[in-house]
């Protein structure tokens, strides 16, 4: 009998070598004469110990990790195989308290199956949420995604089932169904990992909101800088194609769902919904002024749902398991569950989903253990490149959208990226500014001279040159961004560039 | 040159044609280009546009709007590498100006002999294993300075 081993494929495992480590087992494994099954899978989200080596042992997943390719051969010789003593034996991998302790209700499958085995996807639950969507009518899958309390996870949170019912009131031939998953915000990575994990969870989601709305055509946008994603999405639609999952008759039903994926090329204000409709459309990417939403005229000037990948992919398991099971999950008006993603100088970085309201401290360090450098964490950015910066004094906010608010803070889609205290800040207001200038549309003038601006105006503080004066107009620069924007990034671009100013003001005083 | 531009032509041609019923067919069109000749040559625009019933300007305005497309033939190789928060909050402005030094080239820059381009980017969705790098088409984690240079020392015996 062969022995099942599992080594993932995502994009992140094979960056840290799993290719060479999969093909090392499968040497080794012949070499010694042993026959094994090797099961290609999303990751576990573990990023510290990858590439991640699991061996099947009765019914149970034996984990070895970090392992790269040269220690392969050694490790079969000393019994992997038999998930024999070793120390880079972990242990059984779901009992590790890493992922025992977590809540994933949207990434339940994420590591676990072959990501393009549909066969898998529905015995882990797959397509039941499609299936009940199927008995209901549009609008009694809209009630379901409203009373679930889900929010939008691209970052806005703003509420999904309200969203949907705009589209679903308007009277149109065609409306759309589109994905964002253009993911530019630095420290996050759980669309892509959703994306080449389970891709058949997007797209079962993109199908429920098609029936909710009544719209027959689904485009995903994908940034560019995500090939393996690319990769996994585009055979999971064929193969779903040619199962009668999308097409003219989803799942026998007669209804109609066409799903196609295109890709962005490297503009991070893509992100903004509007922007990415003009992409889709063939155009530059301008921000469109609002209104009309694009609810109500959206792509093509159809009505349109827009949605992030984590917002469609946690469909299925609502629709599958009732709203109400999801709305237990969470705090205040924070309902289910976020996939938080650590990232930058920590010695656990990866993914944690977890109900809303454990605290950034629990998982900085209960997750995280501290950052990677085993420095002080200074600083901690939250939210993406639009986030403010943390310090300390407020590690113990709970996560939810309305306490980072409180904070002046935002959660966002969940990147949450450490610091140690070699972090100048009064540099990383300056990277702000210059983010925002190199990725700026160019519509608005607070955004496309103000950025450039502050960059100057930053500079002339770090230099020493009359600072008091300085961060006065910094203050003011910010001011006319926030208010004067078109859209968030000139308007938020302030929040990182004020957080760094307020919480670590030392670091605008230096001598020069 | 002459005979160049007619097998762009060629290429565009048969690309345009694939891809004109699409609505909003112009951004695959300009990456299928890109990804067959490397880059997307100036003097293909105008048969782009004839392609789509555009103008020109049209054309150029959405290329030069995407960081991604590109309208010099870059290097052999092409190594980016992410300077966003993550990778810099762990060894990843290190690695930059390694980079820089040892190809003697700044962003968008092409080494004298053609081997590599260099260009920044702003997150490969790595950030738990950073720096983060990309190579043509590959991604690589824990890009140290030390780690820079053996890879571009294995690209460089290949090229
Ligand atoms: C500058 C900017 C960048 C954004 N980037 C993204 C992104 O990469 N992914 C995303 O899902 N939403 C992004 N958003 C939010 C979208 O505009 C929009 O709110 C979201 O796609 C709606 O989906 P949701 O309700 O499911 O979150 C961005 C917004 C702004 C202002
Ligand atoms: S704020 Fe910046 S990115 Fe947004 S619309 Fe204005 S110029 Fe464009
Ligand atoms: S910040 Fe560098 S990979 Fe995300």
């Amino acid at each position: 009998m062969s022995v099942r081993v599992h080594v993932s494929r995502d994009a992140a495992a094979l960056a840290l070598g799993a290719e060479e480590t999969a093909a090392a087992l499968l040497r080794a494994a012949a070499a010694a004469g042993e026959s094994i099954e090797l099961v290609r899978t999303g990751s576990r989200g573990m990023v510290w110990l990858e590439p991640l080596v699991e061996v099947t042992v009765g019914n149970e997943r034996i984990g070895y990790g970090p392992v790269q390719a040269h220690e392969v051969e050694a490790l079969v010789r000393e019994g992997l195989l038999k998930g024999g003593a070793h120390p880079k034996r972990l242990g059984v991998v779901d009992k590790l308290p890493y992922l025992a302790s977590q809540q994933r209700l949207t990434f339940s499958r994420v590591g676990l199956i072959d990501p393009l085995d549909v066969d898998q996807y529905q015995q882990h639950e797959g397509y039941a949420g499609l299936t009940r969507a199927l008995s209901l009518s549009g609008a009694d899958i809209v009630k379901q995604v409203t009373d679930s309390g889900l929010r939008g996870r691209g970052g806005a949170a703003f509420p999904t089932g309200i969203k949907w019912k705009t589209v679903l009131d308007q009277q149109a031939e065609q409306k759309y169904i589109v994905c964002n998953a253009d993911e530019g915000d630095s420290g996050t990575f759980s669309d892509r990992m959703l994306m080449e994990g389970d891709p058949f969870c997007l797209i079962e989601g993109m199908t429920i909101a098609g029936l909710a709305v009544g719209a027959t055509q689904g485009y995903i946008y994908l940034r560019v800088e995500y090939p393996h994603a690319e990769i996994a999405l585009r055979a999971a639609i064929a193969t779903a194609r040619q199962r009668g999952m999308l097409g003219r008759n989803v799942l026998g039903s007669g209804r109609s769902f066409e799903l196609d994926v295109r890709m962005g090329a490297g503009a991070y204000i893509c992100g903004e919904e509007t922007s990415l409709l003009e992409s889709l459309e063939g155009k530059r990417a301008e921000v469109r002024f609002r209104p009309p939403l694009p609810a109500i005229k959206g792509l093509f000037g159809r009505p349109t749902v827009i949605n992030n990948v984590i917002t469609f992919a946690s469909l299925p398991i609502i629709l599958a398991r009732g709203a109400e099971f999801y709305r237990d999950y969470g705090m205040g008006r924070s309902r289910g569950t976020l996939p938080f993603q650590l990232a930058g100088n920590i010695r656990h970085g990866g993914l944690v989903e977890r109900a809303f309201g454990l605290t950034l401290r629990e998982l900085l360090y209960d997750y995280g253990g501290g950052s990677a450098s085993g420095r002080p964490i200074r600083a901690v950015q939250v939210g993406g490149p639009l986030g403010a910066y943390v310090p300390e004094s407020q590690f113990d906010t709970p996560l939810d959208y309305e306490a980072f608010t409180g904070i002046g803070a935002l959660v966002g889609h969940g990147g949450i990226v450490a610091f140690d205290d070699t972090v100048d800040m009064a540099r990383m207001a300056r990277y702000a500014m210059e983010f925002c200038a190199a990725e700026s549309c160019g519509k608005c003038t607070p955004c496309r001279i103000g950025s450039t601006r502050g960059v100057e105006v930053i500079d002339r503080i770090i230099a020493g040159q009359q600072r008091e004066a300085n961060l006065a107009l910094l203050t003011d620069l910010c001011d006319t961004m926030q208010y004067g924007s078109l859209c968030g990034l000139g308007g938020m671009t302030p929040f990182p560039v004020v957080s760094a100013m307020k919480h670590f003001p030392e670091d605008f005083s230096r001598k020069g | 040159m002459a005979e160049i531009d007619t097998a762009w032509l060629t290429a565009v041609d048969r690309i345009v044609a694939a891809h004109a019923d699409q609505p909003g067919a112009l951004l695959p069109i300009l990456h299928a280009v890109q990804k067959e000749l490397g880059f997307i040559p100036p003097e293909v625009v105008g048969r782009i546009a004839e392609g789509l019933n555009l103008s020109r300007a049209d054309v150029h305005g959405v290329i030069s709007f995407y960081h991604y497309f590109r309208t010099h033939r870059p290097g052999k190789h092409v190594v980016q590498l992410c300077r966003a928060e993550a990778c810099q909050a762990w060894q990843g402005q290190a690695t930059e100006a390694h980079a820089k030094q040892c190809l003697g080239v700044d962003y968008h820059g092409t080494t004298a002999d053609g081997d590599f381009t260099l260009e920044a980017v702003y997150c490969l969705g790595n950030c738990a294993a950073g720096p983060s790098a990309m190579i043509d088409d590959k991604l690589y984690g824990r890009v140290t300075p030390e780690r820079l240079e053996q890879l571009l020392a294995q690209h460089r015996r290949q090229s």
